[in-house]
């Protein structure tokens, strides 16, 4: 074959081009899952939460959490009429083995379950420097346990607190809204597990998903929405004394 | 003058600019992963490393392909919302092998308060009993059916 030295200029970057996304293979193993057709995210429900503490036994049982650390966790708020704007909050063992006994008393009580809130515009991702870190194009933010290096930028960046460095592999660990099941069409260990169905996976790509009617016609907040982190795990009737 | 009089040192100094490039891009693509920077800048092979871990809890339509004559009891009763696995743990191995995997027995005592022991902590409509007061240590499934909770439902067992 008999090629000009124009044909070569012309040919060895689309060759290079086309060897990169030979290299580049097949990332999701999940058949029949499209990731550009789901956003995920969750609603908490909070007059529903009764503290049980299914949601971290069952996180904890399905993604193999090591004692003391938590992906999920349950806070207990006592807010009473002198203190509005500083409320006892209790969450002991992340509210794993539920909470003490609560007597009647001044005051309110209500429970927050927590997760990752899995923002669009994570300070988390922002601030890995090796990238390995990251939002997938379906909307949840996922942590590569290969590639971290265990610095902890992103344990300090994250405003909610929802990331720890694993003990024993030493990198970084955090909820993966579950993505091993969310993407064979389960529904994630926590929301699988709540008996009051508090926790609910939504999917804000799906026309049918109720959390649009939901939105409509609830008084729902995200947590620190002034952060603009672009949080999508959605607190029905969050109390404002909730940080 | 010839104002290209002596270039070749230019050349030789070109040269080396090319070999260390040669040289970057080869040790570049070596210790690059192959997936990296194909939706952003991340490995994208780690989105399906992620997607493989194993599954624990089945989920209930797992269950409810078997256990029909529970989802029928559930289905009447006020635990219809509630999940199999909220109380009888995760059964991904029981729904692979029903057959050699078998489920342990649960423990009412020890379950029922999880949700029900009375707390002002807990929403005012949800129901709560202090186990002491209520039952005097009488198993709770003597009165209550767990699948269908109701008295008039009747216990098991």
């Amino acid at each position: 074959m008999n090629l000009s030295r124009r044909q070569i200029l012309i040919l060895l970057p689309a060759a290079a081009v086309a060897w990169k996304s030979v290299l580049a293979g097949t990332p999701e193993s999940a058949p029949n899952y499209r990731m550009s057709d789901h956003w995920w995210g969750m609603l908490i429900d909070i007059p529903k939460c009764i503290g049980c503490g299914n949601c971290v036994r069952a996180c904890q049982a399905e993604n193999d959490v090591p004692d003391g650390f938590f992906r999920t966790w349950v806070e207990r708020y006592h807010v009473t009429d002198e203190h509005m704007t500083n409320p006892e909050v209790i969450s002991p063992d992340g509210g794993k083995e539920g909470f003490p006994v609560a007597k009647e008393d001044a005051g309110k009580y209500f429970f927050v379950p927590k997760l990752c809130n899995h923002c669009a515009d994570s300070p988390c991702t922002q601030v890995c420097p090796v990238g390995a870190t990251f939002v997938t194009p379906d909307g949840v933010v996922l942590a590569d346990p290969k590639y971290c290096l265990g610095c902890a930028y992103c344990v300090q960046a994250c405003p909610y607190g929802c990331r720890y460095i694993h003990p024993e592999k030493k990198v970084v660990d955090k909820c993966t809204l579950c993505y091993h099941r969310i993407t064979k069409g389960l529904t994630t260990a926590c929301a699988e597990n709540c008996p009051t169905g508090a926790r609910q996976l939504v999917d804000l790509k799906n026309p049918n998903d109720p959390i649009h009617a939901f939105l409509k016609t609830h008084s729902v907040q995200i947590l620190k929405p002034q952060m603009a982190t672009g949080a999508k795990v959605y607190y029905n009737e969050l109390d404002g004394a909730v940080r | 003058m010839n104002p290209f009089k002596d270039v070749e040192h230019l050349f030789r100094f070109a040269g080396l600019f090319v070999v260390a490039f040669v040289v970057f891009w080869a040790i570049r693509s070596h210790v690059v992963p192959p997936t990296f920077g194909q939706y952003g800048h991340y490995r994208a092979a780690a989105i399906g490393e992620i997607a493989a871990r194993p599954v624990h809890y089945a989920g209930h339509d797992a269950c409810e392909t078997c256990h029909t004559d529970v989802l029928d009891v559930k289905k009447a009763g006020k635990h219809a919302q509630v999940n199999c696995e909220a109380c009888h743990g995760p059964q991904s191995q029981h729904a692979d092998d029903p057959g050699t995997v078998t489920p342990a027995k649960l423990d009412t005592a020890t379950l029922c308060v999880r949700c029900h022991a009375a707390s002002a902590a807990r929403p005012k409509a949800f129901p709560q009993v202090d186990a002491v007061d209520h039952a005097n240590g009488v198993p709770c499934e003597t009165c209550h059916q767990p699948h269908s909770p109701a008295v008039d439902a009747g216990g098991t067992k």
